[in-house]
């Protein structure tokens, strides 16, 4: 039998029932697209954690006042005072700090004439600003004299710039008032924009710590230090070295708890990872389920068509068809089918993931193999169910498979 | 089985010596097993068909034309007996051979004409030579053309199946049966889905065909017809009752020019 007829047959045949093609491939599709879209949601949404992580800065440590237990009554970390300035410089002696900084906040409402905004204010060094990976776009810095003097300066994030200075006025050298205190725009930080888990990262005002701590909080404890260590195979010893300088600087006993809490961004990382792979493992559920019902309803359409097709087997085999024959024909039909809407459906899965990108501002990252798997998994599924019932018509006598009902 | 005209006949059948034998059958039993049941359709039916013989098979329903005529087509296979057609044993050929078989010598036709849906006459038509790759694509057009025009069909080659009339799609599956040059013609009940008027335009055809040199078996349960055949074979219940030759068959045209037109 020459495959040029076999062919001419299949085509055929295709063309002759567009709806059951038609019907067929849309199971397959829908199966190829919805696994294709869904993990590519799955892992947009992991990558975009893991990016946020490392753009919160790169090897970052934080110390929170903590774990401290009174009468069995864990205390609320923001009323703890453990943490002192002089920690933070100690701290800052150590040989794997490559940065560090003191950090309290205040919110309260930002006042510019007319203009008024509820923001937080982070009192920091200016070595928050490469921890955080901040950079100052217009203006300065302030310098170890501003944090000497406490001075009255601050520099805003881009939302605050836009909610404060609606009409667009260079806000660097203004006066804004931080509640009653009157406040100098030195700089204006460069835009970060939104990050993957909705914050905006551009409302932010930083002044130095001594001013939050002296004008606007009045205390003299720090609420937190961040650090970060030169690499980040130092980081757990840098860690190590943080707690024995706190431990021996708050005079802990050797069997007391830490009356603080280090964490590193890897801890973090891990934490957030753990979640998300959760999310990933639910959405492949969720596709798996869509191959199963594609898969099913490429069979059901595939066996609903027996009857029909048996006796056009018996015609062809009357005819002189022999059963090699038809399983050529139904096989190229099946693989037709199958392979061209395997294609479709990465199209669509694509088309599908690049929309939920554009309308729903939803991270994505289409994968390969999540192609490669569909397409496989969908087209086998196919290719099978096509054959299958043609392999037990052909094998019937033309007058049993002509008169099939 | 006391017709009065009844000449059981084994072989050599009654046009001995008129031309070579095609088809020759010998004892040919088919049993049929529906649950623990045994229906005999066949009991041992023997005989010859040479070339150019125009055979009308008859008998009440149930007597077994259908399960003979199958089996003579390689569509189905006999419990027991021998069948040789053109010089081949087919009661031992393996299922492909048997295929190639029909694709080759044989040319069925069915009372329910069995044309792809949606399909061109011409495809139609076409599709037994689309099995046999010794067949070109320009030869297998040439062939399906020439076979559409004998049947008389020339003015629709290119419409589907499902715009025809039956009579239309019956000349349809006659050319398709035509198409592969086979050496024997098989119809089962061809005219049984049709009126009168048509039944007879297409026993012209059958004619004509026969007169160019074809050798037809016809299954039919109208008896009138066997006055237009050069052989009548009766089955009853499985077995020949009677066979015999007709020297002057009428003409199936002159019935047809002779039938009161449609009135409408
Ligand atoms: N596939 C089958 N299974 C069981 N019995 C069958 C089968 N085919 C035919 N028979 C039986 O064989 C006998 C002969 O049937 P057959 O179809 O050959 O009759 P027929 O002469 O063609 O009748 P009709 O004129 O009604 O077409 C019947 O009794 C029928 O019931
Ligand atoms: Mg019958």
């Amino acid at each position: 039998m020459n495959i040029a007829n076999q062919l001419k047959i299949a085509l055929k045949a295709l063309a002759n029932n567009k709806l059951r093609c038609f019907l067929t491939m849309l199971g397959i599709i829908i199966g190829v697209a919805s696994v294709i879209t869904m993990l590519a949601i799955g892992q947009g949404s992991k990558d975009s954690i893991r990016d946020q992580i490392s753009e919160m800065g790169s090897n970052m440590i934080m110390i929170h006042p903590g774990n401290m237990q009174r009468g069995g009554v864990r205390q609320n970390s923001d009323a703890m005072q453990t943490l002192k300035v002089g920690d933070y410089e100690a701290l800052g002696n150590l040989p794997g700090v490559a940065a560090i900084s003191p950090s309290v906040n205040s919110s309260g409402q930002l006042v510019n004439g007319n203009n008024n905004y509820p923001s937080t204010i982070y009192g920091v060094t200016p070595d928050y600003l490469d921890i955080r990976k901040l950079k100052v776009k217009d203006g300065a810095l302030f310098t170890e004299q501003d944090i000497k003097q406490a001075a009255k300066v601050c520099i805003l994030g881009k939302t605050v710039v836009d909610n404060l200075f609606p009409n667009g006025e260079d806000p660097v050298g203004r006066v804004v008032r931080f509640g009653k205190i009157p406040m100098t725009v030195i700089g204006v930080l460069e835009s970060k924009g939104t990050n993957s888990m909705g914050m905006d990262q551009d409302d932010v005002v930083l002044a130095p710590y001594t001013t939050v701590m002296k004008r606007i909080l009045a205390i003299d404890y720090i609420q937190g230090i961040f650090a970060s260590a030169v690499d980040e195979a130092h980081t757990e010893e840098t860690i190590d070295a943080m707690t024995a300088t706190l431990r021996e600087r708050h005079k802990i006993k050797d069997d007391a708890d830490d009356d603080f809490e280090i964490r590193s961004q890897q801890e973090l990382s891990e934490m957030m990872n753990s979640t998300s792979d959760m999310m990933t493992v639910l959405l492949a559920c969720i596709a798996g389920i869509s191959l199963l019902v594609g898969g099913i309803g490429i069979m059901n359409i595939m066996y609903v068509s027996v009857t029909e097709r048996t006796r056009e087997i018996g015609l062809r085999m009357s005819i002189g068809a022999r059963g090699v024959d038809i399983l050529t024909q139904f096989l190229i039909e099946a693989v037709i089918i199958s392979v061209s809407g395997g294609i479709i459906g990465v199209i669509v899965g694509v088309v599908a993931t690049w929309l939920v990108n554009i309308i729903a501002h939803w991270p994505v990252h289409i994968q390969i193999y999540s192609m490669a798997l569909s397409f496989v998994v969908c087209t086998i599924t196919g290719v099978f169910f096509g054959w299958y019932p043609a392999r037990k018509a052909a094998s019937l006598d033309p007058i049993e498979a002509i008169r099939y009902e | 089985m006391s017709d009065k005209n009844t000449t059981i006949t084994a072989s050599p059948g009654p046009d001995a010596g008129k031309g070579k034998v095609i088809i020759s059958i010998r004892d040919m039993r088919r049993n049929f097993t529906v649950g623990d049941e045994t229906v005999k359709a066949l009991r041992g039916v023997s005989f010859d068909i040479r070339e150019g013989e125009f055979v009308t098979i008859m008998g009440k329903s149930g007597s077994g034309k259908s399960t003979l005529l199958n089996i003579l087509g390689c569509l189905d296979t006999p419990t027991s007996g021998d069948y040789d057609l053109d010089g081949d044993s087919v009661a031992h050929m393996s299922k492909n051979r048997r295929a190639v078989t029909r694709n080759r010598k044989i040319g069925f036709v069915f009372q329910n004409y069995n044309l792809l849906p949606k399909t061109t006459s011409l495809e139609n038509v076409e599709l037994p030579l689309l099995y046999n790759p010794s067949v070109s694509a320009s030869e297998r057009r040439e062939k399906a053309r020439k076979a559409l025009v004998a049947v008389g069909l020339e003015n629709r080659i290119n419409h589907r199946s499902n715009q025809m009339s039956g009579g239309q799609q019956q000349r349809v599956a006659i050319a398709r049966a035509l198409v592969n040059d086979p050496v024997i013609i098989l119809a089962d009940e061809a005219t049984g889905n049709l009126d009168t008027r048509t039944s007879f335009s297409i026993l012209t055809l059958f004619q004509e065909l026969h007169s160019r040199g074809r050798t037809i078996i016809f299954v039919t349960h109208n008896p009138e017809l066997a006055a237009y055949s050069s052989r009548n074979i009766v089955l009853r219940d499985g077995k020949i009752v009677s066979d015999t030759v007709n020297e002057h068959p009428l003409s199936a045209k002159e019935a047809y020019d002779n039938l009161p037109k449609d009135n409408d």
